[in-house]
């Protein structure tokens, strides 16, 4: 396990290399050049992330992208915490796209994913933060003509040993002259402002309507266009008719790029009623007879064979060939819509020499530099604006860059700046999905129960291939990201074999909020649940004795156990289910309170979840964080699927897609595991274990097991009669 | 020409009758708080209050709320029990549904002093929230209508 964890380290290093030269390390250019964002006159800028005003005012730009992560609030609170600055005196400031930016491990490229932000900034934003201290100190020392070393800093103040004091905003011009410090040193002793629930800063514009997404971007002399796209992926326009489109007043445009055909008006409704007069042909191309059903069937004979080498210790095969004894299950996962709030929507202004573009992306750098190629500019002569992102999830961070290359495409043939917004149809439809997943494991077990052999068949589409990152991502054909949760699982079984089938089949795929740890911890945490029932022992405890040298995991699965009263009798008709998975550095149990409705509704009334996240910076951010991968993860669990038909995707907005509402919300409750480990990532870890604690739930309420997501009624009713 | 008036101020637009109110705010009157979710009145995103009563705006014909009173997000007073609660409540995340949602809990209050958790289900199950806040909306209702206190225990 530590094995593949070193690997994906090297790997990131490499892709560094791979995806434009020159390694960046954390501790190889720690908080970038002075002044990279530039200062306002009166200001003092000791490096890239941070500003102090005259006024008194801190702020901190920050290189991530907010997406309901609460990372306006937990980058700024890093570096305050080291600068010792007031709290109340911070603003954020989203960063441009530039060099100074990019992520510290995942190659010179600014993004945000991975659930990596706190993680790969915590060094370089504690070291600005401590420059910038030790500055206004020396400035302070020099005014007073003392040693700075018998000077502190705190709450927006230096003050000397007999109580004298200088603010951050008096000393600012002074400390603006003097030479960034090389090796600033860190706090010693207590933190005042880690580990406290600082209210979020970007709270306040998003409960007045202030707050700007990219849907929001208005410009003058902008258009709104709506672009028909193929009805099956990989399609192309032959030829349109727009004449009755054209004759809907505010109709400006009609044109077609390469990603379809482009209507832009004054404003969006009159482009989406013009859109619906457009007569098209299409070429539908390849992929016209796509249907779930055969894709089911393909998948199916696929698991039947061997498939590449993910991960093989001691000799599965031996003890799973030709052996009657051996328990086998088929777990079976849909492609899943990201189905942001915010439908995707892109703004660009192209000029002869410079453009324009203001979006929420999780892949700046690369969507830059796609978007130049494009217009025919260089990635520098295009400032790249990150609004709000109402949602992301993986979809916003896109290494095809697929909604701003079609926007770009958009305002060159238009002439004009011009806003693409998706309905939310489009956005339903036009792909970039989680894959669809089709798993089917083996075990043996010994004489008390415990797995002996385990052989576990992935099949499925590789998100990585065809995509920069294929050539250090992709190893011996196997993409990580496909196995990820089970090639690594912590559990103790000393002969396991984990193969992998990668698919092609024309669906546009990318990570979703979890990746691979969304499919594989439901057949983990599905099937250790199955063997622990067939042993007769508590699925807890059969989990610990798995787990006993993993004492993180361990302790998440105790602490949800503990806290959900796991053993206690519970209302009639009422049952628990558990599970536990570890991805993204941090450590997450789930105990799932559940009961079924007649008609087969799983109700989830109730989930205890406990979290090892390292270190902490936010602890009510962590908790959300949690929240939200429950309730994410609980959707997906319940109702949850993109099918198609003829090659069409067969949803397109809520009713046939949706999502957890209020009425079925469970109550939540979030335990955080005091440590003091290296901080792990939150906005992912807590979507793996909720569906695997349901299914778990359900078995245990009435012993019908659901191995297909999503559970619906049918697939409920049908589990219970084979109970 | 139609006239309505949105935030106790009288307004023009010139968008054609069938314009569903949601684009005539966010694209004629440059009033984005109001969101566009799903365009057929299936997620709230979009929600406004027309007379009082909270009404999907994405699928209300401008031409319908001539000369009635549209309140918005941004006719919510900043010190609205209910915005007060959200920020105590540290509610938002991405935030994108938030001014919907904002606008349904202020319609049930207008209506039930102190709703109770199936009247909150009643009233909030057609707003949908992608970040799974809706045990903070919950406590953040029973905070502004009084029944719990800012951080979340029962009054005595």
């Amino acid at each position: 396990m530590s094995k593949s964890k070193d690997l994906t380290r090297r790997q990131f290093i490499k892709t560094g290399a791979l995806l434009g030269g020159g390694l960046v390390v954390a501790c190889h250019l720690p908080f970038g050049r002075r002044n990279a964002q530039a200062a306002q006159q009166g200001e003092f800028a000791p490096n890239a992330f941070l500003r102090i005003s005259q006024d008194e005012s801190i702020t901190v730009i920050v290189n991530k992208s907010e997406m309901g992560q609460g990372i306006y609030t937990s980058l700024p609170m890093l570096v305050a915490e080291e600068l010792c600055c007031d709290w109340k005196k911070v603003r954020f400031l989203p960063s441009p796209v530039a060099p100074e930016y990019n992520h510290t491990q995942f190659g010179p490229i600014m993004v945000t994913g991975g659930s990596s932000s706190v993680r790969s900034e915590w060094s370089r934003l504690s070291l600005a933060g401590a420059a910038a201290r030790e500055m206004l100190i020396t400035a302070a020392a020099q005014t007073w003509n003392i040693a700075p070393a018998s000077c502190k800093a705190e709450n927006g103040f230096v003050v000397s040993p007999s109580g004298a004091k200088l603010s951050f905003g008096k000393l600012a011009d002074k400390a603006a002259m003097l030479p960034v410090p090389k090796d600033p040193q860190l706090k010693a002793g207590k933190k005042n402002l880690l580990g406290t629930p600082a209210k979020r800063l970007d709270s306040p514009a998003k409960i007045n309507g202030t707050a700007i997404f990219g849907i929001d971007v208005q410009e003058p002399g902008m258009l709104t266009a709506v672009i028909a796209r193929p009805p099956v992926f990989g399609g192309k326009v032959v030829s349109f008719n727009a004449d009755k489109a054209k004759a809907i007043p505010g109709v400006r445009s009609v044109v077609a790029i390469e990603a379809g055909v482009v209507v832009a008006a004054d404003d969006f409704w009159q482009a989406q009623k013009a859109r619906k007069l457009l007569s098209i042909t299409w070429d539908e191309g390849v992929w016209s007879s796509l249907s779930t059903p055969a894709m089911h069937e393909q998948y199916a004979r696929l698991a039947e064979t061997p498939g590449l080498v993910a991960r093989t210790e001691g000799d599965a095969a031996a003890h799973l060939d030709n052996n009657p004894e051996k328990i086998e299950a088929v777990f079976e996962m849909p492609y899943l819509a990201h189905a942001a709030m915010e439908p995707l929507n892109c703004f660009v202004a192209l000029k002869k020499d410079s453009g324009l573009i203001r979006t929420g992306s999780q892949f700046q750098t690369v969507d830059r530099a796609a978007a130049a190629r494009v217009a025919g500019l260089q990635p520098e002569q295009i400032v790249f604006e990150t609004t709000f992102l109402g949602g992301g999830f993986g979809r916003r961070g896109n290494p095809a860059s697929d909604f701003v290359i079609e926007a770009v495409q958009a305002a060159k043939a238009l002439g004009r700046p011009v806003k693409v917004v998706y309905t939310r149809e489009d956005d339903m439809k036009s792909g970039y999905y989680r894959p669809m997943w089709y798993n089917r494991v083996e075990a043996a077990v010994d004489k008390k129960g415990f797995p002996l052999a385990w052989r576990h068949r992935v099949v499925g589409q590789s998100i990585i291939a065809g995509t920069a990152f294929e050539p250090v991502l992709v190893k011996n054909g196997i993409d990580h990201t496909s196995v990820e949760g089970a090639s690594d699982t912590p559990y103790s079984i000393p002969n396991l074999q984990v193969e992998l089938h990668s698919t092609a089949n024309g669906v546009p795929v990318l990570w979703w909020r979890s990746v691979g740890h969304s499919h594989t911890a439901f057949v983990m945490e599905s099937f250790m649940d199955e063997l622990a029932h067939k042993a007769g022992l508590d699925p807890y405890r059969y989990r610990c004795a798995l787990l006993a040298k993993h004492p993180r995991n361990l302790k998440v699965l105790q602490t949800a156990a503990e806290k959900a009263g796991w053993g206690k009798p519970l209302p009639k008709g009422r049952a628990r289910g558990i599970a536990v998975h570890e991805c993204f550095g941090s450590y997450v149990a789930q105990v799932a309170e559940v009961s079924l409705g007649k008609s087969g509704t799983v109700k989830v009334h109730r989930v205890v979840c406990a979290v090892d996240c390292g270190r902490t910076v936010n602890p009510d951010t962590i908790k959300a964080q949690m929240e939200s991968g429950i309730i994410f993860g609980l959707s997906a669990a319940l109702y949850g699927a993109i099918t198609f038909k003829i090659g069409r995707v067969e949803q397109g907005n809520f009713d046939s897609y949706p999502l957890v509402r209020m009425s079925a919300a469970p109550r939540i409750e979030v335990h955080i595991i005091d440590s003091n480990e290296e901080p792990g990532g939150v906005g992912e870890p807590g979507v793996p274990p909720i569906a695997p604690a349901v299914a778990n739930a359900l078995f245990a309420l009435n012993g019908a097991r659901v191995r297909t997501l999503p559970m619906t009624p049918e697939r409920v009713r049908s589990a219970l009669k084979k109970a | 020409m139609i006239e309505l008036k949105v935030n106790g101020k009288r307004m023009q637009t010139v968008a054609s009758v069938d314009t569903p109110l949601l684009w005539v705010l966010r694209d004629h009157l440059k009033m984005t708080g109001t969101k566009y979710g799903c365009g057929e009145g299936l997620c709230g995103a979009c929600t406004v209050l027309i007379d009082g009563k909270p009404e999907r705006s994405c699928i209300t014909p401008v031409g319908d709320v001539r000369g009635k009173s549209v309140t918005t997000i941004e006719g919510i007073p900043e010190q609205h029990p209910v915005k007060q609660a959200w920020l105590a409540q540290e509610v938002s995340q991405c935030g994108y549904c938030q001014p919907g949602q904002i606008m349904s809990a202020v319609a049930l209050l207008n209506t039930s002093k102190k709703p109770s958790d199936a009247d909150i289900d009643r009233a909030m199950s057609g707003n949908l929230c992608r970040c799974g806040t809706y045990g903070r909306i919950r406590t953040a209702i029973h905070v502004a209508s009084g029944r719990k206190t800012a951080r979340g225990g029962k009054k005595p």
